[in-house]
């Protein structure tokens, strides 16, 4: 991936994008760290953040591995839960809070894991898809520990100490950077993973899955391990998400926002890096600007998503590539 | 029998049942080591279905196979690969939106490094090293750079050869692998395999009867499901048995 190339009358613009396809975590963040000044306000930064981290780590799964999941609503919604409920009912700490959640979506993924990999194609997607439903009603249930239909609010936290600084998560614009922090760790451990030698085989099980066998491949349990890798990162949007609201609304684990991830991951292009940021912004800049007109903005959102499908099913970011490369 | 050498791979009473059909029917064979044994017979013999249950595609409905004595029938595909049991299709089946350099690279890899997360694959040189070297064993060198999905039909099968042995395979079975090839690949391909069968024990399955007697040290032979003749070219060209089934019901 790194070759140099020699020039064989390759343009500007895929000189452009090959520096930027290098330097992918560098690029993102770039941007990223911009961000705040280019959008209307800080807190819709804040949001295509997380849910680019959410798309971003289901995008490992649905992009990279080439299976589709209905159901990682569960993982976002338990990030969300598991830092709510650390916070709420036993005070703890955020630098403690955020690693709960985490691996609370990583147990979630363990199960659902094990449980739904075995299936194939759509039957994976709907087996997913009620083992999240389960999870929802179960929290949706335990309404002591997670306020039930009214979510569960209360999960504020105003400062931050980090020793040498205090900062005021109430001040949005640190809130967006504190968040940044996690992101960009999370994107430069995400970009090392597509990297190795696991990335390699996972591309390899979205090409062609008999022939990774035959070359002596677990592809089940490779699967498995990707699922709860994507479970993580998407834990951790969740978790930063729920911090972001200050409450963990029951929605967020409902199948819509299961829905929600596989759309932004569309719409930016599925198995490539930049696409679920890019899906996001698009999803979330659409949905911002199309309510401050009609109270009916997923008509015009479902109109570009078919427009996408039919005219770009690269994706926007995907297509990008394509026209570049051609 | 009348073949030297222990047999490194065996099916003893290998019956396999698809339903109500019963396409394999209690055979019982020995391919010994490092020769080069084709299996032929004609349509509906049970050709195909045998070399899936030597390479683990799926284990036999009843009956052992026997990798250096063991049997390892109901073991999974990959632990076949992995002690050293490795197969190409019959039909092409590489990863299409690789690079042959890549695709080759993964079969290498498998053998070492299935949870490497970390380090970057770029540094990985000793590996893509060895790709291209067994690149170059099946003629691809020039093209590695190259989508698979791009190459010639025959530049395919000579790179799914290559990914078969990447894992230093002890037995390599190909699901004929002159399928749909010209003429002058068919050669290209054979040099190959003659190659390879220095190094290790090859079974094949192959239509081509003058390219099976050509080549191979050892034949076995299947009809409608069951075991018919074993032995050298000559022996198996002589067999009335054979004779009968393949003059006698339209040649292939």
């Amino acid at each position: 991936m790194s070759m140099t190339e020699t020039d064989n009358g390759a343009g500007i613009a895929a000189r452009v994008t090959d520096f930027i396809r290098r330097h992918r975590v560098a690029a993102v963040l770039i941007v990223l760290v911009i961000f705040p000044f280019v959008l209307p306000y800080q807190a819709l930064a804040s949001n295509i953040l997380i849910f680019g981290l959410f798309a971003l780590g289901f995008n490992l799964v649905f992009g990279y591995t080439g299976v589709l999941s209905f159901g990682h609503a569960a993982f976002f919604g338990i990030g969300a839960y598991g830092v709510g409920i650390a916070i709420v009912h036993f005070g703890w700490p955020w630098f403690l809070a955020i690693p709960l959640g985490v691996v609370a979506a990583g147990l979630t993924a363990m199960i659902m894991g094990a449980l739904a990999i075995r299936t194939r194609g759509i039957y994976f997607a709907m087996v997913t898809l009620a083992l999240a439903q389960c999870v929802y009603y179960i929290v949706y249930q335990m309404d002591d520990w997670s306020g039930g239909e009214d979510g569960l609010t209360g999960v504020s936290i105003r400062q931050v100490d980090l020793g040498f600084a205090q900062l005021s998560l109430l001040d949005p614009t640190v809130k967006y950077y504190f968040v940044l922090a996690f992101v960009a760790v999370a994107i430069y451990l995400f970009s090392r993973i597509l990297a190795s030698p696991f990335g390699a085989v996972l591309e390899a099980i979205r090409e062609n899955e008999d022939r990774a066998r035959a070359c002596g491949y677990d592809v089940r349990l490779t699967k498995w391990l990707a699922f709860v890798i994507s479970g993580l990162f998407c834990g951790l949007a969740g978790a930063l998400y729920a911090i972001h609201l200050s409450v963990v609304p029951i929605e967020i684990l409902h199948y819509h926002m299961s829905g929600q991830v596989v759309m932004m991951a569309l719409l930016g292009g599925m198995g490539t890096f930049f696409g679920p940021f890019i899906g996001a912004i698009v999803y979330l800049l659409l949905e911002d600007i199309v309510t401050s007109m009609t109270s009916h903005w997923q008509l015009v959102l479902g109109l570009v998503f078919m427009a996408c499908v039919l005219f770009f099913p690269r994706g926007i970011w995907g297509s990008i590539l394509h026209w570049i490369r051609r | 029998m009348s073949v030297t050498g222990a047999p490194i791979l065996a099916v003893r009473g290998a019956t396999m049942r698809f339903g109500g059909f019963t396409a394999l029917s209690n055979v019982t064979a020995e391919f010994p080591e490092g020769q080069l044994t084709a299996i032929i017979g004609p349509n509906g013999a049970g050709k195909s279905t045998l070399f899936n249950i030597l390479s683990g595609a799926f284990p036999p409905t009843e009956g052992e196979v026997l990798f250096r004595g063991r049997n390892i029938a109901g073991r999974r595909q990959h632990h076949f690969a992995r002690i050293g049991i490795s197969k190409s299709f019959q039909i092409t089946n590489i990863f299409p939106d690789l690079t042959a350099l890549e695709n080759v690279r993964i079969a290498v890899q498998a053998m070492t490094m299935r949870f490497d997360l970390w380090t970057p694959r770029s540094r990985l040189v000793a590996m893509e090293e060895r790709a291209a070297e067994l690149l170059r064993d099946v003629g691809l060198i020039e093209h590695q750079r190259r989508v698979a999905s791009e190459l010639a039909h025959g530049e395919q099968r000579a790179l799914e050869i290559a990914m078969a042995i990447a894992c230093e395979p002890k037995v390599l079975l190909l699901d004929e692998p002159t399928a749909g090839m010209s003429p002058e690949e068919t050669v290209e391909i054979m040099r190959v395999i003659l190659s390879l069968a220095e190094r290790c024990t090859v079974i094949l399955v192959e239509h081509k009867m003058k390219l099976v007697m050509d080549i191979s040290n050892h034949i076995l032979v299947l009809h409608h499901g069951e075991f018919l003749a074993e032995g050298t070219p000559d022996q198996v060209r002589a067999n009335d048995e054979v004779r009968r089934v393949y003059l006698g019901e339209g040649r292939r």
